[in-house]
């Protein structure tokens, strides 16, 4: 018989579907093995990249990549990353999130012991290109406008958008944006100093 | 198979049956990503690297594989495919991962690509499906760039924005910008890509009119 006969069967239908599946398998786990670890020290490198950028140079000497402890924050397990220099914590790295005009905006920053920050920035963001996306250092410096900044400078009621009373720019057309980004980074400060002693340690 | 038959395979791709602006396939990635020029052309890219591979190993199974489950066995193929070069491309292309990567997950969604393994790779020998791979893969490069290139330009004032970051350092004379334009965001918003793909298509038709008349009137002449 040749194939062109057999290929009308209708027992062959259910087999070559069962070759083609298990070959897609196979080829999916070996390319997730083959590729894993390599891609696992890419990302641990992003990580690096991302925190060596809110913290500046010189505030650690040690791996804070791997001095960590998870916190809770409300719902969510918070990784605070800590820099520490001659063994004193000097800084504390972590992830905010909150809510923006198109999904939740991913928040870095970094604090040093005194509860000042030292950099914010978006990780992630799905806001509109070209109005919200401002808030990426790569577009425009808004979000440089943090540094320094701490609970008491500016005054709590400060802590918003200009058009909120607060000290901080909006965009023109965008408010939800950097309202969301001021409400995380403000979040943030506030569990930093609720946590302070665990933190430091 | 002749010169002159991957020459007509090539003019499909790029021009007659291009897969944006004549089949009107691939619209969802088409209006996702074309807010920039240099969005267009890595979608693109990353679309006709895997459109060729697609077309050659559907093209490599079609005496196996039965007409009543192709279409299973292609969707499974394809999307294998796609996640192979996803994982592949963070492991070891990270940095153009990190550019790209967000278009690779789109190019599952991409009907194009199932498209040509129906309509000619399973009836195709390898090399003229790699062809066809290649040239529909380039014909949706040039029409998501042509539309990113108008919708940046009209809506941001600028084009080829950030082409450095996909194409490294030594392409930065690309990026232009318009001073004192604002823009207008209707064009970079969905709306505004439903506009330019419009008024493209309107003037490709409008241009096809054309060449036929001038065609026919030629044809005329040398009866006469």
């Amino acid at each position: 018989m040749n194939l062109e006969s057999i290929r009308e069967k209708i027992a062959y239908q259910p087999v070559l579907l069962g070759v083609f599946a298990l070959l897609a398998s196979g080829a999916l786990a070996w390319a997730s093995s083959a590729t894993g670890e390599a891609i696992a020290a890419a990302e641990a490198k992003d990580l690096r990249d991302s925190l060596s950028e809110v913290l500046p140079q010189g505030m650690a000497d040690n791996d804070f990549l791997k001095d960590t402890v998870d916190l809770k924050n409300g719902e969510k397990t918070v990784t605070i990353y800590r820099a520490r220099k001659e063994g004193v914590v000097k800084a504390a790295l972590f992830k905010v999130a909150e809510r923006g005009y198109a999904g939740d905006i991913q928040v870095l920053m970094a604090v040093d012991s005194d509860g000042k920050t030292l950099g914010v920035r978006v990780l992630k963001h799905s806001e509109t290109p070209g109005l919200g996306d401002k808030i990426e250092v790569k577009k425009d410096p808004w979000v440089k406008g943090f540094d320094g900044k701490s609970l008491g400078d500016p005054a709590p009621d400060k802590w918003a958008v200009k058009k909120d009373g607060g000290i901080f720019d909006q965009f023109a057309g965008a408010t939800i944006t950097p309202r969301a980004v001021v409400k995380a980074v403000k979040g943030g400060m506030d569990f930093f100093t609720a946590h302070k002693a665990e933190i430091i340690g | 198979m002749s010169e002159n038959h991957y020459g007509s395979i090539m003019k499909d791709g790029l021009w007659d049956s291009n897969v944006v602006f004549s089949q009107l396939l691939a619209m969802c990635p088409t209006m996702a990503v074309t807010t920039s020029g240099t969005n267009g052309l890595g979608m693109g890219l990353a679309t006709t690297a895997v459109l060729v591979v697609s077309n050659i190993l559907v093209s490599m199974i079609r005496h196996t594989v039965s007409s009543q489950v192709r279409i299973p066995v292609f969707v499974v193929l394809i999307a294998t495919l796609v996640t192979v070069v996803d994982m592949a491309m963070n492991a070891w292309l990270h940095d153009l991962y990190k550019v790209l990567g967000l278009f690779i997950a789109l190019i599952v969604v991409n009907c194009a690509i199932l498209g040509r393994a129906e309509a000619f790779a399973v009836k195709s020998g390898v090399v003229a499906s790699a062809v066809d791979g290649l040239a529909m893969g380039l014909g949706f490069t040039g029409a998501l760039t042509v539309i990113g290139l108008i919708r940046e330009f009209l809506g941001a004032g600028t084009l080829f924005a950030q082409a450095s970051n996909l194409l490294g350092p030594s392409f930065a004379f690309l990026e232009m910008k318009l001073p004192g334009y604002g823009g207008a965001l209707l064009m970079i918003l969905p709306p505004g890509g439903f506009a330019i793909l419009g008024f493209l298509l309107a003037g490709k038709r409008v241009m096809e009119r054309r060449m036929d008349e001038k065609a026919a009137a030629r044809a005329e002449l040398a009866a006469a």
